[in-house]
């Protein structure tokens, strides 16, 4: 009896521990699935935006292909008229290409002396009230959705525009590239001044210690060294320009127009997307499937720019 | 004699200063007229908006359809749509941008696949918006048969605003000092545990900044829905998700037709008449305060959490 109840007593313990090591072990057991398991959802959301880019080259590739089984390829390259709506039809990406160019170039011949002096103000310049007021404003105007800029460029601008030019037309490729450039203006002034503030101190104050002021080190110190950093501003702003659609929808009229004259109404390959799709064209058509051979179009440049301005700014942040 | 030259020297100096030091002066007046020119065209249009606009503003003009006549026209299937559109866009956007940041920041191993993903991420947030519309017109609206509806338009923008969210949650998550995770680590919390109860609610304020401003892009974003062709005369409302029966809720609004207040902004101001232009400042008045708004209110949350945040 009493042996049986020493034999119980020293067995408790064991029992216990080994209860509680096999325990632990599947409680370790099940903690490390579940780890795993969150990690591979995690893992999954991170890699679906891979998904989204292979998306986007699939769907654009697939119905382009379409599209040129039945226009070759050196006539879209080489056709100057643009009618794929018309019985004659003509692929001609050119001419949209033309109204791209056009607007894009209006819009940085504003947004790139404009938001290259700003950023130099407020990084070199400006005092701390008048920056920590202008940053949240210039976000907000970054903020605007794009349609309103539009409907700016159409009703507020373009008239203002024809009181100086009296015979400029409602819709011009002039009214929506500027408009498109005070657009561009916000990003290209933060990203220059994200590039200049990198800048290291040590360098402005070397500068003034050899008695330059405040200009000539802005001029010849800041800028040269956040060279790489604003020159992926300009690009990035090339590539938002030329992918801006609602603006240029709007103000800067839909017909193709095979011109490099900004006083004059063109269609750009985002308009031209825009007023295809508010028509309505059947799936499958050749109609259809030119808007996706000028997003391919759109895409393959922006993506040109995109990498480019990448590998620039990647430079400036790993020079200090 | 020699002394006659020095002082001839430093005026010489001395003009030389001043002329330099005027530069000075003057890029500074530069730089200054340049950002209120910019501050100024900013007000141009909210005030060209609001005297155009504000006329047309009133309880009606929320809770109207749109019209042939202009004065009876409202913009009650543009906020609606919008709304239904936005509850799809962030149901889909806030998990997986969160999901997507916290794995590349608290789990990525350093490897190639981590490094596609980061320039894969850094080009999305470059494609144009119109090239999503594409893709969604291609892939949701045929090739997935989701038809114009709320859900092709809300998964659409779900994806445009997805790099928005990683990189503010990348940036949120990135401002933790590690001592934190150490912490966590030598009380013997599991990585998920340390992720869920300490990175991800210190970061949340950071993360919301971000959603705020995905969604505030994602609801003045016209291009990629009209690709998908959404619709500009709408005159009809997407079925109620809530319902009086059980089960309470359906989710027949998602396969619906729908249009959003961008697009009948946008529709409007492409009409000749002036009456119809004034119900597009008046529409356009409503989505600027609902975007400034919302920016400014993330603006706000950033600045406020630079002050009080002290590790």
């Amino acid at each position: 009896m009493a042996s049986t109840l020493e034999a119980q007593i020293k067995a408790v313990p064991t029992v216990l521990t080994e209860g509680r090591e096999s325990g632990r072990l599947a409680f370790k057991f099940s903690r490390n699935i579940k780890e795993r398991i969150i990690e591979g959802l995690l893992f999954l959301a991170a890699a679906s935006s891979v998904l989204t880019t292979f998306g986007i080259v699939y769907i654009l590739v697939s119905e382009s292909w379409q599209f040129f089984k039945a226009v070759p390829i050196t006539a879209f390259l080489t056709d100057t008229q643009w009618t794929p709506l018309f019985a004659d039809a003509h692929y001609g990406i050119l001419v949209l290409l033309c109204g791209t160019l056009v607007t894009s170039f209006v819009a940085l011949l504003v947004a790139v002396p404009m938001g290259t002096i700003i950023a130099l103000y407020l990084s070199e310049f400006a005092s701390f009230r008048v920056r920590e007021f202008a940053k949240p404003v210039l976000e907000l105007l970054a903020g605007v959705p794009t349609v309103i800029y539009g409907f700016f460029a159409l009703l507020f601008v373009s008239p203002i525009l024809q009181f100086f030019f009296p015979n400029l037309p409602g819709f011009s490729m002039l009214s929506a590239g500027l408009v498109m450039g005070i657009m561009i203006v916000p990003y290209i002034s933060s990203l220059s001044e994200d590039a200049m503030r990198a800048v290291p101190m040590a360098l402005r104050e070397g500068s003034y210690a050899m008695g330059a002021t405040r200009f000539q080190t802005a001029l010849k110190v800041v800028t040269p060294a956040a060279f790489s950093g604003i020159a992926a501003a300009y690009i990035l702003g090339v590539s938002r320009a030329v992918g801006e659609t609602m603006v240029v929808a709007i103000a800067a009229g839909m017909q193709p127009n095979f011109t490099l004259n900004p006083m004059e109404p063109a269609a750009t390959i985002t308009s031209y997307i825009v007023q295809v799709a508010l028509g309505d064209l059947p799936h499958g058509s050749i109609g259809y499937q030119t808007i996706f051979a000028a997003g391919l179009t759109l895409f393959l440049i922006t993506l040109a720019f995109n990498i480019l301005g990448y590998i620039l700014r990647r430079k400036y942040k790993e020079s200090y | 004699m020699a002394t006659a030259e020095l002082n001839r020297d430093l005026s010489a100096i001395r003009r030389l200063i001043a002329k330099a030091k005027r530069y000075d002066l003057a890029f500074s007046a530069v730089g200054f007229l340049f950002l209120a020119f910019g501050i100024l065209v900013f007000t141009a249009l909210l005030v060209d908006m609001a005297v155009s606009g504000a006329g047309r503003l009133s309880l009606d003009f929320f809770a109207n359809f749109p019209s042939r006549r202009a004065e009876g026209a409202g913009i009650l299937s543009a906020w609606v749509g919008s709304v239904m559109v936005m509850l799809v866009t962030a149901a889909f956007a806030i998990p997986f941008g969160v999901a997507a940041g916290v794995y590349l920041e608290e789990y990525a191993r350093k490897n190639w696949f981590t490094d596609v993903i980061e320039i894969n991420i850094s080009n999305l947030a470059g494609v144009p918006s119109i090239v999503y519309g594409l893709l969604a017109l291609g892939l949701f609206v045929y090739q997935f048969g989701f038809g114009q509806s709320v859900l092709s338009a809300g998964l659409t923008l779900a994806l445009l605003i997805l790099p928005i969210i990683i990189v503010a949650t990348r940036e949120s998550i990135r401002s933790i000092p590690q001592i934190i995770r150490e912490g966590s680590y030598a009380l013997g919390a599991t990585k998920w545990q340390t992720t869920s109860h300490h990175i991800l609610p210190y970061s949340l304020p950071g993360i919301l900044t971000g959603v705020i401003i995905g969604l505030s892009r994602a609801i003045g974003e016209t291009a990629p829905i009209i690709t998908i062709g959404a619709l500009t005369f709408i005159a009809f409302l997407p079925p109620s998700p809530i319902t009086s029966s059980p089960p309470y809720f359906n989710f027949e609004w998602l396969a619906s037709g729908f249009t959003v207040m961008p697009i009948q902004m946008f529709n409007w101001t492409s009409r000749p008449e002036e009456a119809f232009q004034a119900n597009a400042a008046a529409a356009g008045l409503v989505l600027i305060v609902m975007t400034l708004s919302m920016n400014a209110f993330a603006i706000y949350l950033r600045y406020r959490l630079r002050k009080n945040i002290k590790w």
